[in-house]
């Protein structure tokens, strides 16, 4: 039956060889059936490869720039030309070119499916950038495709009846963009559990009622996207059950475990930087906006809320502070405040030592990058914590600049770049204009990135010894490790009580 | 002295007699129990307690009623907390396969606390609260509680007093217990309108279409603004105040208005004036500036924490708050605006009447020495001030084994049609 419905679809007469018009009509797919031929293990390896460079260029392009935008599309449109994972079929014809091509991106993302089941974060990181992607491809489908490509993947969505529709006008015109009396009219509503649209839900852009969400049908691809989500990732799990058989393949072990540790979020948590005592002024300078908001903040009030203890905690972990150093500047500056020492015992210095891994479920966790500091846990009533580019007035924004005496036309170029989103662009900006340079020659997406690359301008690289560990085994990095190089590279041979004044000095800003 | 007037420092000796004779045991078992439709849902719980000197027990579980009373009957926590129903026991967490001891469901809860609001209430500050700001805490739970029932469906809610600050909510309906993370999450963040830290100025922005929830809850607030907002909290009184609401208008506006308000005598008064000279900017940015103060001042502030983790820790209804030594009571809802916070009982006042009754009918005492506790705990509780608060919560409860019914019904008959 399937046969007979797609036949009626496609044309297929100039396929060859092995190649079936029916497996791939459509220019994306929903990954429903593994790949069931032989293949070379050269093929393999390289459209593993391929795919995974392509994945990497959809979480770039996404930082960089506002999913959806012009110029988003742009770049990911050439990069999967140029990875050849697109192809125009003309006359909606699928040749041998294009048939080969569909293929490719169906096999290379069951390869990657084996790479990336096996953690936790791996599958968040998969299942995020195959969405994206999805996504990307969906808008491009033209719109009399879109109804047959959810038939093909059996996606149905009912739509509500004209009297519901008529009885619920006034909330559905208000709970959606752009919609007049008149193209009401003609726009579908489908009424699902809220559930499954909680890419509307969460930014109040559908209508709820008892607990269904009525999406409109310019939006059916959050649905989809939802199905998509689910599952894939219901199938991550399937795979990574059936893993060992896999590993035990010795062909392709080392392939796969080539692929899975994916390293572009680098080592910048994990750089150590050894702190000098006459580089006080120079660290400080080294502080991104983020961590200085959070400092003066401490300072002023001898107090963060957990979220401000959390990021700014994680970074100062993150340029070699040690627990005990950590334990002893928390503990001086809270207790300037309300907090007497034996509160600050009982209840934060629990929390320190969970941040290095002491306590709890004894995870040694890495400082906050750029992108969790935007996106996750923004800042509310009485927190001093987030990015301040993205969670600050403009006003506010730009006198803070003036008050670092940033002249007025970086500051025009940071509020410009704030302004369209650029949150991290806006920070590189900050960082070129107080190193004076012209070019940060990096692209910033971490706070301790921001650190470690003011150290090597400031101190000229000559001395700044980064002790890197990767992500992955900083696991079963001990921290002891770090005390002995810290203390080895700043010939600390005073007592605790005088590297506390050291830190401190360090640390104060002004 | 009257020792009807609560002392911390007497929270010792108060605790034991409050968990023998007047903690609700019964109707506290019958709500997480559920009706005991799932296998261990109960027996899987977390409970964690505080002990004197903010010692912090978590992971405690109990396989029943009877385990569980004579544990805190024993350990006579300074303070309760519900955490998540878990795959295992809690109190076995560390014998189980590490990796395998998940939290699978738990009440959707919401937690609202006045200190979130120190910079929109004049009359107190952090842990402060008077009749006056109180008001807020009430448009707050009429603003959620439609929410969640008209827009989520949710029959279920449980809204409790914090005892000190702020009140708690608990959405018990089983599809919200088995609500994942990421659900959780995407009902908090619909629900939070006021965003912003210390470094936004403006907390609400507004796009247009506004979207039935903000229509909804501004018709709330409107009942409320002017009595409590421009009344009460006299937002518009003095230039210090009003520069700050002054600050969340279009500068076009700005100055115009600002000579306005000297010539004005009231708060009312000048909130009449911003809202005329805001209406010729209508259609443009700024026209909805009225409501983003509104909103800005009165909407429900979340801690969206609390709700995201399924293994959110939340303190229990009918923990003692020890810094008060008020109960965490039901709140009755439909009864809500004559809800006082400073009515609720405290332990030292239950204790005292309860001694009063006691010495009353100390002759009758032999008589009923035979009785079993369940039942003696039942007239005790009901001859103290904590009685309107259980019978709110038999209530809920109630409602709760009716709907668990009507449910078992509508399942037995479609199985009968096979």
């Amino acid at each position: 039956m399937v046969f007979s419905r797609t036949r009626q679809l496609r044309t297929t007469k100039r396929l060859t060889g092995d190649r079936k018009g029916d497996h791939y009509p459509f220019s994306l797919q929903f990954y429903q059936l593994p790949p069931t031929e032989n293949i070379s293990l050269t093929e393999f390896e390289t459209f593993a490869i391929e795919r995974l460079k392509l994945l990497k260029s959809v979480e770039n392009f996404g930082v960089s720039y506002l999913k959806g935008s012009l110029e988003y599309n742009a770049k990911l449109e050439s990069e999967l030309r140029k990875l050849k994972f697109v192809c125009l079929a003309p006359n909606d014809e699928i040749d041998d070119k294009v048939y080969d091509i569909r293929r490719k991106d169906h096999i290379s993302h069951f390869i990657l499916r084996l790479a990336y089941c096996q953690s936790e974060d791996l599958r968040r990181w998969f299942i995020q950038q195959e969405m994206d992607l999805f996504k990307f491809r969906f808008n491009l489908l033209p719109k009399e495709k879109v109804q047959e490509f959810l038939r093909f993947n059996d996606l149905e969505y009912v739509a509500i009846s004209g009297e519901e529709k008529d009885l619920l006008q006034h909330d559905l015109m208000n709970s959606t963009f752009g919609l007049s009396t008149a193209k009401l009219e003609d726009c579908e509503f489908y009424k699902v559990p809220f559930q499954a649209a909680l890419d509307l839900v969460r930014p109040r852009k559908v209508f709820l009622s008892k607990g269904f969400a009525f999406i409109p049908h310019k939006d059916i691809v959050t649905l989809i996207l939802n199905d998509f989500r689910t599952r894939l990732s219901k199938a991550l799990a399937l795979s990574a059950r059936s893993l060992p058989v896999v590993q035990s393949d010795e062909r392709l072990q080392p392939l796969l475990s080539h692929l899975r540790p994916y390293n572009m979020t680098s080592n910048v948590g994990r750089t150590r930087i050894p702190m000098y005592r006459q580089s006080f002024e120079l660290s400080s300078k080294s502080f991104p906006l983020c961590m200085r908001q959070l400092h003066k903040s401490l300072r002023e009030h001898h107090h963060l809320r957990h979220g401000g203890r959390m990021q700014y905690g994680l970074f100062l972990k993150g340029i070699g502070l040690t627990l005990e150093q950590a334990l002893q500047f928390w503990k001086l500056e809270f207790t300037k405040g309300k907090v007497d020492s034996e509160k600050f015992d009982k209840t934060y210095s629990y929390s320190i030592r969970h941040n290095y891994g002491k306590e709890g479920k004894r995870t040694d966790y890495t400082p906050y990058s750029c992108m969790k500091i935007i996106l996750s846990n923004p800042p509310s009533q009485g927190d001093y914590h987030g990015c301040p580019f993205r969670h600050s007035d403009p006003e506010l924004l730009k006198q803070k600049l003036q008050s670092f005496k940033v002249s007025s036309t970086g500051i025009n170029q940071i509020l410009d770049l704030v302004k369209g989103m650029h949150f991290q662009l806006a920070c590189q900006k900050y960082f070129e204009l107080t190193h004076n340079v012209d070019d940060c020659g990096f692209s910033l997406n971490h706070p301790n990135q921001y650190f470690a690359e003011s150290q090597k301008l400031l101190t000229g690289g000559r001395d700044v010894k980064k002790e890197q560990a990767p992500m992955e085994s900083s696991q079963a990095n001990p921290p002891s490790q770090v005390t002995s190089s810290l203390s080895s590279s700043t010939n600390v041979t005073s007592t605790q009580s005088e590297e506390m004044e050291d830190l401190e000095q360090i640390l104060s800003e002004y | 002295m009257d020792l009807s007037v609560y002392e911390p420092a007497s929270l010792p000796d108060l605790l034991p007699l409050y968990y023998r004779r007047l903690f609700p045991f019964y109707q506290y078992y019958r709500w997480l129990n559920y009706g005991g439709v799932v296998k261990n849902y109960f027996p899987n719980r977390e409970f964690s307690f505080t002990l004197k000197d903010d010692i912090y027990v978590r992971y405690q579980s109990f396989s029943n009623m009877s385990e569980l009373e004579k544990e805190m009957q024993k350990m006579n926590p300074y303070k309760i907390d519900i955490g998540a129903v878990y795959s295992h026991k809690p109190s076995l967490h560390n014998s189980v396969k590490s990796g395998t001891f998940q939290a699978q469901e738990k009440e959707l809860v919401f937690d609202i606390d006045m200190t979130d609001y120190d910079d929109v209430r004049r009359c107190c500050s952090s842990a402060d609260i008077c009749n006056k700001c109180w008001t807020l805490m009430t448009i707050a739970i009429r603003i959620l509680d439609r929410a969640l029932y008209e827009d989520f469906g949710f029959q279920h809610r449980l809204w409790v007093y914090s005892g000190r600050r702020g009140v708690h909510c608990w959405v018990c309906d089983e599809s919200a217990r088995k609500l994942s993370q990421a659900e959780r999450s995407a009902v908090a963040e619909y629900l939070t309108v006021v965003k912003g830290g210390e470094e936004t100025i403006k907390k609400v922005q507004l796009s247009d279409p506004i979207h039935p929830l903000i229509r909804k809850s501004l018709k709330i607030i409107e009942r409320y603004f002017e009595e409590y907002a421009l009344l009460g909290q006299d937002i518009l009184e003095n230039k210090q105040c009003w520069d700050k609401v002054l600050s969340l208008v279009p500068e076009a506006v700005r100055e115009n208005l600002l000579r306005d308000f000297q010539k004005a005598r009231s708060s009312v008064d000048r909130w009449e004036r911003l809202k005329k000279s805001l209406g010729p900017l209508e259609l443009k940015k700024g026209a909805n500036s009225a409501k983003e103060i509104m909103l800005q001042y009165c909407y429900p502030r979340l801690d969206i924490n609390v709700s995201k983790g399924v293994n959110h820790l939340l303190k229990s209804p009918f923990s003692v708050h020890p810094k008060t030594g008020r109960i965490s009571v039901p709140i009755d809802v439909r009864k809500l605006e004559s809800f006082d916070p400073f009515a609720v009982p405290t332990i030292s006042m239950m204790c005292s009447e309860l001694d009063n009754v006691s010495t009353i009918e100390e002759d009758q005492a032999d008589a009923n020495e035979g009785e079993p506790d369940v039942k003696r705990r039942t007239r005790d509780y009901k001859r103290t001030s904590l009685a309107p608060y259980v019978k709110t919560f038999e209530q809920f409860l109630d409602k709760l084994d009716q709907s668990r019914k009507g449910e078992m019904l509508l399942k037995s008959d479609l199985k009968k049609e096979f």
